[in-house]
């Protein structure tokens, strides 16, 4: 009996005008949006986590200032300096620290100039400590090295062409930095970072040439001793440097993270952009919703005849109003197969655009399960909406009906 | 079929219809009795305003009397609800309007397989029967055809396929010939002649007197809701 109520719905639905399937862009749009939304997280948790330099996932990372999203170091709080670095250098937990300081300058190559980020590059242990970190290769030359002087190694996007040069910069280029000669001897391999594929790289010596940031510094890379204790080590960290800097509890103006921490600031980011989605989403599902019982009221008016005859040869209450019922339930299926093949069509073509813009190898996250109950959601959505509409046919009488 | 002439199918006693109309209460039927026995061709007649549909509705159990008694088979549908009586009515009566009443959206053999659907018969046995009775009534290469791509000649022929999906004991037409011309609307006609003669029971709705003389049995000629007179005849006489 069922697969009859199927069998008269899908051939009522076949027959529909465009009217009802407009009714259905509610639930479409609410279903697309959960779906490529889902796929594309896991993209978009890589792309903004590269962001943040999520790559060094062992690392503390301590700098002036409160939370911020701007570039690291670009805050106006009081700076830390080399004093700070050595004394939490000297905390029993701490394996390791080193000194970053990202300096804003301007580079120019082929008469063009553009504006960047250069980053330090200390001599020995720490050389080799932050490579290790980062995880860099070059593409094209090699790493600077102890020694080098006016030497340069740029980000994958100056091999790229993709920081608005007008021509690819190739090892053994110059290129003038604050307006000094440089000689370009590597570059890096893509980072899916804009922020290290667009890196200018110099050794500590150029860079406090250039900019002369004395004694300051931006950021402050700490090794845990042991890496089980980030936790510990980064509460031991930020101890010593309240009572350094003569601040309380909760009143921080410095920031010390774990890459859990920054993963947590990451996964905020997406849960902020989740619920917003999940409003649209409520809302659209629920006009599609209104929408679909309006159709079905209509439709119940429209076919007023139809059902009289189908009282007459002997269709019960119950008949007439599964009918209405699996047609309303179907017409929510139709809205939620669209919505899925739509959204899992986003998701794909997102994925593939934060791929290619990061250089990331992201696959989109398509859960089957998720599009089953999606699908299965837009069903008993479309099914609860035809319930009152398919009440009212039902109770339709058959004398009455039967003229129209 | 063998006939057992004096089973009375249909049965109406002292059936009353009234209707509140805001203050004045409208007497549609006001006392009318039928007999309808097994294996008769009746006419039920009358002029509009006579009480020939509310009439035709009662006997055909798609409306309840406010007074009075009606028999189905030797039941009282009185008692039945609604769905129970759909389910009798389905079973027991086949209907064929004036206005074909064709599900537009089905093919004329899913037009006819519906009220088998409606009785629990399975698909295969459904599509089987649905094809054997558009045979019958010649319009087997018609069978996938929507209705409004047919005649109105042929779309009648589909819904008297339809009035026998259920093998019903009676088929209520509702003025089968009104929207029809002539010619076809004979047709239709010897197709139900057709059918009594086989030993079906048929009542005919009608406002034409020569066409309920020229073909029934039995005529109840109504008028102002009551049973004007009854003229019957042996079926010697009838026009063969």
């Amino acid at each position: 009996m069922f697969e009859d109520y199927f069998r008269l719905a899908f051939r009522n639905l076949k027959h529909r005008g465009v009217r009802s399937w407009l009714t259905l862009l509610g639930i479409f749009i609410g279903i697309t949006a959960v779906i490529s939304l889902i796929s594309l997280g896991n993209g978009l948790q890589v792309a903004i986590g590269s962001q943040f330099g999520l790559s060094e996932t062992e690392l503390i990372s301590v700098q002036a200032g409160g939370l911020n999203f701007g570039p690291p170091g670009s805050s106006i709080a009081d700076s830390l300096t080399m004093d700070d670095l050595e004394a939490i250098g000297r905390l029993s937990s701490v394996k390791q620290v080193t000194r970053r300081n990202l300096e804003s300058g301007q580079l120019e190559f082929n008469d063009k100039v553009i504006f960047g980020f250069s980053i330090n590059v200390q001599d020995g242990d720490e050389r080799k400590f932050l490579y290790d970190q980062l995880g860099i290769e070059t593409i094209s030359g090699r790493l600077l090295k102890d020694g080098d002087m006016k030497k340069v190694v740029l980000g994958y996007n100056f091999y790229s062409n993709g920081v608005g040069l007008d021509k690819e910069v190739r090892v053994g280029n110059k290129v003038l930095i604050q307006g000094e000669k440089f000689e370009v001897v590597g570059l890096l391999d893509k980072q899916g970072s804009f922020i290290y594929d667009n890196i200018v790289m110099l050794n500590e010596k150029d860079m406090q040439d250039l900019f002369s940031y004395g004694d300051t510094v931006d950021i402050i890379a700490v090794l845990p001793r042991d890496k089980n204790n980030l936790e510990g080590t980064k509460e031991d960290i930020e101890k010593l440097l309240r009572e350094r800097r003569d601040v309380d509890f909760g009143k921080e103006d410095f920031e010390v993270s774990t890459p859990e921490s920054s993963l947590d600031q990451v996964n905020g980011i997406l849960n902020g952009v989740k619920i917003f989605i999940a409003i649209v989403a409520s809302i659209s599902i629920l006009i599609g919703a209104i929408g679909i019982i309006n159709t079905m009221t209509t439709s119940v008016l429209e076919r007023r005849k139809e059902i009289g005859i189908m009282k007459a040869i002997g269709a019960r209450n119950e008949n007439i109003f599964f009918q209405f019922f699996i047609e309303s339930s179907l017409l929510g299926l139709m809205g939620g197969i669209a919505g899925a093949l739509f959204g899992t069509a986003l998701g794909f073509l997102g994925t593939l655009v934060i791929n290619s813009f990061i250089g990331t190898d992201v696959r989109p996250a398509i859960s089957f399960s998720l599009i089953f109950f999606s699908l299965l959601g837009s069903f008993l959505l479309g099914g609860l909406a035809g319930i009152s509409p398919a009440m009212k046919a039902a109770r339709e009488d058959p004398v009455e009906a039967l003229r129209g | 079929m063998v006939k057992k002439v004096d089973k009375i199918l249909i049965e109406l006693r002292n059936v009353k219809k009234h209707y509140q109309m805001g203050e004045v209460i409208v007497k549609a039927v006001d006392g009318v009795s039928i007999e309808v026995k097994e294996g008769d061709f009746v006419a039920i007649m009358g002029p509009s305003g006579s009480g020939k549909s509310t009439s035709m509705n009662l006997v055909g159990s798609l409306d309840t009397p406010t007074h009075g008694e009606i028999f189905l088979d030797g039941e009282d549908i009185s008692t039945l609800t609604e769905s129970d009586l759909a389910q009798v009515r389905g079973r027991k009566i086949g209907f064929i309007f004036q206005s074909f009443n064709l599900i537009p959206n089905l093919t004329a053999k899913e037009n006819v397989m519906i009220p088998m659907m409606f009785q629990g018969t399975d698909l295969l046995e459904r599509e089987e029967k649905a094809e054997k009775l558009l045979n019958l009534v010649e319009l087997e290469d018609r069978m996938d055809h929507y209705p409004n791509e047919l005649s109105g000649g042929q779309r009648q022929r589909v819904a008297i396929a339809r009035s026998l999906a259920n093998d019903p004991e009676v088929i209520l037409a509702d003025e089968p010939t009104g929207n029809l011309d002539t010619k076809t609307g004979e047709i239709v006609l010897k197709f139900l002649k057709d059918l009594n003669k086989k030993g079906r029971t048929v009542i005919m709705v009608t406002h034409d007197p020569n066409l309920a003389q020229e073909y029934a049995d039995v005529v109840y000629w109504l008028k102002d809701g009551v049973v004007d007179k009854i003229t019957k005849r042996s079926k010697t006489e009838r026009r063969e």
